[in-house]
């Protein structure tokens, strides 16, 4: 391995791997509202909303995600949607990891036991109110895990926008390996940020999991 | 500039050679994934120290880091060494040893999970520990593992479009060749979406049968 | 009494799962203050009378009365959301499964209606769970988090709880099947003493002992029909239906009494 190499070109690397951390940030931010919406939508009381976030899923999760994202940036402007590279990922992304998201969220609340929803309806509480007081709460701490496996999905995900030219670690690693011809050295510098950006996450969840059993 | 879908027929012939190649590489590389998956697993939880170590920290960065990054480093990484593999045989070995890690940890946990009492009567019957594995408790981890090694492969199918990053004409860019063309991207990509939505249908629906014959021989 | 207009009126009360009859033309009056067991096998349609009281498993046809409002009147779905979140607030459930709350202390389980919906302040749903809580003897735990309580001591705090709501009649779904044999009694004696208080209770049970013991009017069901229904000392000690004395048969038996 070229140490001397891989110690001239990582400080590029660093600035990337922030790109690749902004990216995740968003797409996770995105996907969490697209996802809370989605769910909403599937377990609607009206059929037409429950279609809507069908189709969602199914469209989104039937089709590649690079398919997604390329329609959104090259197809974008033919029907008035001019985005740069970055919003482009972030939107496209965020969509795409939402629709796991739906079923990672829908399926927490339906985890919630039954008798939970009627135990609060016959104390004379709405649907919504019993949702909110009961069945909610109760579903966050199911979902915590779940979501953190969307996450990490989705932190690799963020790789998708290299080929929209988005400055991020497999960008930059793709560039560096066409100009230095050293593939292994730079997947291994690209690599290990990858690596520590998804330790911390993966820490950050399972410490929130951890509080949320507890309260 | 507005939509306009009759451009699309005269290319139908390069897209669904596309879709084709794409149903072909879905295939190998799974098969691949599929095989190297139950091969990953028995080396993660047999092989000696040396060769268990350096390779469990393999699989490690492999789960941890976008598939992409491993196409790049394959695809090139060959290069260097003086292999110079078609595109298509590249994807293949790039999307199949992806996936075979993410199978070898659905495997691992069904190997350990497969009763002790299993391999005890196999070996009091007179097999080999490789024997035991083999025809005893490989089979059965397999069967167990056969819905989420499934969703693994539909997983597969849509990350097959990353491989035209490394110039393998497949659906992916097949749309863009038809696209170079016509600076048409929407009609082409909301085509491809298409196809992919179909070949996913047709998989679904085949894993589905699949599941339910593994169930019954339970 | 018997000219008494009825507390709770179930009038022709119909339910079907497609094809599915589970309740066959049913009427049922209770007056306030009344006790009303009812006994029957398993699928024999009697928790989903109890729960169509409530409306929480609607009836296909008939009319559920509550003093001089119908519960399951026919309305607008938004109309009809606010009228039966009203009336349940009168209506007390326990279920067999307890259903608290197990991300809220005994506290949260028992304040959390009342602030919602009596808008309560926080000190006066306080002492409204105190009340409740002493009542069932269960002050002690009002810190707890359902987790850590006993089945018995559950479900005491679930009669507490509904109780909170200052209810006009309490619905009990087998609210001590699914505890051991050594806790049922504990929360027997917290029905018992809500008996002595006249509170009008509609109650689906296994326990016959009980059912004789507290109640003035026991029902046996029966693949969706009334088969029978009288005081207890007439239903237990002299049935006239030989379904009704097949089943307590078996029952006995069963029970090893």
């Amino acid at each position: 391995m070229d140490f001397e190499l891989m110690l001239r070109v990582y400080p590029f690397f660093l600035k990337a791997a922030l790109v690749t951390i902004e990216l995740s940030v968003l797409t996770a931010l995105l996907g969490l509202a697209c996802g809370a919406l989605g769910a909403a939508a599937r377990l609607s009381r009206l059929s037409a909303l429950r279609w809507i976030g069908a189709a969602y899923v199914s469209l989104i999760r039937g089709t590649p995600a690079l398919i997604q994202l390329f329609l959104l940036y090259f197809g974008g402007p033919q029907i008035g949607i001019q985005l740069d590279a970055f919003s482009a990922g972030v939107i496209g992304l965020g969509v795409n990891i939402g629709a796991y998201m739906t079923e990672t969220i829908r399926g927490a609340i339906v985890a919630v036991d039954k008798g939970q929803t009627e135990a609060a309806r016959t104390l004379g509480l709405s649907r919504w109110q019993a949702m909110r007081k009961v069945v909610i709460p109760q579903a966050a701490r199911l979902m915590v895990r779940p979501l953190g496996v969307n996450i990490n999905a989705l932190i690799k995900g963020t790789a998708l926008v290299a080929p929209i030219s988005v400055i991020e670690l497999t960008y930059t690693a793709q560039r560096y390996i066409g100009s230095t011809y050293k593939p292994f050295e730079m997947f291994m510098i690209s690599g290990a940020l990858y690596m520590v950006i998804i330790y911390v996450t993966g820490h950050g969840v399972a410490w929130l999991d951890r509080r949320v059993r507890i309260a | 500039m507005g939509l306009d879908f009759t451009v699309v027929p005269k290319f139908m012939d390069v897209i669904l050679l596309g879709a084709l190649w794409t149903i072909a590489i879905t295939i190998a590389a799974a098969t691949l994934s599929f095989f190297g998956g139950i091969m990953f697993a028995v080396i993660a939880l047999y092989a000696p120290l040396p060769v268990r170590l350096p390779f469990r920290f393999f699989a490690w960065l492999f789960m941890g880091t976008p598939l992409l990054l491993q196409l790049f480093l394959i695809y090139f990484g060959l290069v260097q060494i003086g292999i110079d593999l078609p595109a298509f045989v590249a994807g293949v070995i790039g999307l199949g040893l992806h996936f075979a890690v993410y199978n070898s940890e659905l495997i691992q946990a069904s190997i350990l999970a497969v009763d002790k009492g299993q391999t005890e009567a196999a070996r009091t019957l007179g097999l080999s520990r490789m024997q035991a594995l083999r025809k005893v408790v490989i089979p059965q981890a397999v069967r167990d593992v056969v819905p989420p090694i499934g969703n693994n492969m539909i997983a597969l199918l849509k990350d097959s479009a990353l491989v035209s990053v490394i110039g393998v004409s497949e659906l992916t860019l097949s749309a863009q060749l038809a696209i170079g063309r016509t600076y048409r991207p929407f009609e082409f990509y909301v085509v491809a979406a298409v196809f992919y939505y179909i070949i996913n249908l047709c998989m679904e629906a085949g894993l589905r049968r699949i599941e339910r014959r593994t169930q019954a021989s339970r | 009494m018997t000219d008494q207009k009825p507390f709770v009126d179930i009038r022709n009360a119909q339910k079907s799962y497609g094809s599915l009859e589970v309740l066959k033309d049913i009427s049922l009056q209770v007056q306030r203050g009344q006790i009303v067991a009812i006994i029957g096998p398993s699928g024999s349609g009697k928790s989903t009378l109890l729960r169509a009281i409530n409306d929480l498993d609607p009836l296909t046809g008939g009319e559920v009365w509550l003093e001089d409002m119908q519960i399951n009147r026919k309305l607008p779905h938004r109309q009809y959301e606010a009228h039966i979140n009203q009336v349940r607030q009168d209506i007390g459930m326990v279920f067999q499964h307890f259903n608290l709350f197990p991300h809220l202390s005994v506290r949260g389980n028992i304040t959390l209606a009342p602030r919602l919906l009596k808008h309560l302040s926080e000190a006066e749903a306080n002492a409204l769970a105190e009340e409740q809580l002493e009542k069932v003897g269960m002050l002690d735990r009002i810190d707890y988090f359902p987790s850590r309580l006993s089945g018995g001591q559950k479900q005491r705090v679930a009669i507490a709880r509904a109780l909170a709501m200052k209810p006009k009649v309490m619905l009990f779904d087998e609210a001590t099947s699914a505890l051991d044999p050594e806790l049922v009694d504990e929360v027997n004696q917290v029905m018992k003493k809500l008996a002595e208080e006249h509170m009008t209770m509609i109650i689906v049970t296994h326990e016959m002992g009980f059912a004789e013991s507290v109640c003035d009017r026991v029902l046996f069901m029966d693949q969706g029909v009334v088969v029978e229904e009288g005081p207890p000392e007439v239903i237990f000690r002299d049935p006239q239906n030989e379904r009704t004395r097949n089943f307590l048969r078996k029952h006995l038996e069963g029970s090893n009494r």
